[in-house]
């Protein structure tokens, strides 16, 4: 198949890591799985990023930096949401006790320290 | 066509991002996240961007990994067994995955037939910059008020975080456990790295201008060597009401906005720079990013503060 070359390759391994990552943030029930999920998802997402930069190769460049610009602006980003989740995270567990999401834990029961 | 390297990356990255979204252990999945993070900046570098390659591997797979690392640590009690899904939500979920993965695949099979691309307009105008890095060029240049909106993100997550402390500690210590043991490598590494780790830091932000590099991915080499003196008990962990910490926060956010402001008065548009000082001042706006990013990014890894702190 003459349009399986690298670029595209690299483009259905982003679609995978797409799915997977939606995947694991919807079977795993550990919030701390679920940002990590996240963040497989984000990768997926800022690589497509990569491959429609490397298709925009011209001007001498090897990819069209617009979209690489913005891929690092998505990183840093993307970390800001997931310390701030993190934190979430933490401060949950201070309160009631346990890193869960299930809605039975009835916060009459742990009422906040 | 593919070559057989490109082909086992692929392979060797989902294979890495399945086993890091099916480990039985959350830390277990995390290690592997990091792995998970190295392979992804070669495919980068294999996609001829090595800028975004230097930020996956600092950024993406580093300082992330570490934030979580320092999560699971503290969550270690509280990390039961999980309950496992019901089987119909994990079929359902399945076939919605994989419908999402083959319309994306769909997509990048059938690409469009002239390839869209902004590269020529970035290299008509990157000579008037003096820069020669043309990501630099569109961080600074072209989007400066995403790169600039951006920083301020960093900052308030920071800010967000502290505020999920209890009231009674704001202003307080993060609690960043050191390592106890006195005579260890650790301790070690604590005292000889960071010498070359910082060199490194600031090459990597000096050299941003004309070759893959720049100030988040120097800034990013700067927290972990400030990290790696935290951990070894060689530095204190400042209180988060220190004013020496918080100028260090907003010094790049601010220079970046008072250089911006000043492109206004200058030459009429906002973020702007006056002609022939694009190079000196976007180098000013690096530097104390670089400064402002590590701190704030090392500040993101130790966490909010669980202390009270007198002075």
């Amino acid at each position: 198949m003459a349009i399986m070359n690298a670029i595209t390759i690299f483009g259905l391994c982003a679609a995978a890591l797409v799915g997977l990552g939606i995947f694991g943030l919807i079977v795993n029930p550990q919030p701390l799985r679920k940002i990590l999920a996240i963040n497989i998802l984000g990768s997926g997402v800022f690589l497509m990023f990569g491959v429609i930069a490397r298709r925009g190769a011209a001007a001498g460049l090897g990819g069209d930096p617009v979209p690489q610009a913005m891929v690092i602006t998505g990183i840093v980003v993307a970390f800001s949401a997931t310390a701030l989740a993190v934190a979430l995270l933490l401060r949950l567990v201070l309160v009631s006790g346990a890193a869960t999401l299930e809605a039975e834990a009835e916060p009459s029961e742990k009422d906040g320290r | 066509m593919a070559s057989v390297f490109d082909v086992t990356l692929v392979c060797l990255i989902l294979a890495v991002g399945a086993w890091s979204t099916f480990a039985r252990l959350t830390f277990s999945a995390i290690v592997i996240f990091i792995v998970y993070g190295l392979l992804l900046s070669l495919a980068w570098v294999r996609l001829a961007a090595v800028d975004v390659a230097l930020t996956e591997a600092a950024i993406g797979s580093g300082v992330t990994g570490m934030l979580l690392l320092n999560a699971v640590a503290r969550l270690r009690s509280t990390d039961a067994a999980p309950t496992p899904s019901r089987s119909s939500v994990n079929i359902a979920a399945g076939v919605f995955c994989t419908l999402i993965t083959a319309s994306l695949a769909g997509l990048v099979l059938v690409p469009p037939q002239v390839p869209v691309s902004l590269a020529p307009s970035v290299m008509e105008s990157l000579g008037q910059s003096g820069l020669g890095n043309p990501v630099a060029g569109v961080l600074f240049v072209y989007r400066s008020l995403d790169t600039l909106l951006e920083k301020v993100v960093l900052v308030l997550a920071l800010i967000a975080v502290w505020s999920l402390a209890p009231d009674g500690l704001w202003g307080g210590k993060p609690a960043l456990r050191p390592f106890p043991q006195r005579d260890s490598v650790l301790i070690f590494l604590a005292r000889t790295v960071p010498p070359i780790g910082i060199m490194v830091g600031i090459y990597m932000f000096w050299v941003g201008a004309d070759e893959p590099g720049g100030a988040f991915q120097g800034g990013a080499v700067l927290a972990a060597m400030w990290i790696l003196v935290m951990i070894a008990g060689l530095a204190a962990v400042p209180p988060t009401s220190s004013h020496a910490l918080r100028l260090a926060l907003i010094v790049g956010p601010v220079v970046f906005l008072a250089i911006g402001i000043l492109g206004i008065f200058l030459t009429g548009t906002f973020l702007a720079y006056p002609e022939g000082y694009a190079k000196p001042l976007i180098i000013a706006i690096e530097a104390t990013l670089t400064v402002s990013i590590g701190v704030t990014l090392a500040m993101h890894v130790v966490g909010p503060p669980e202390k009270e702190w007198r002075s």
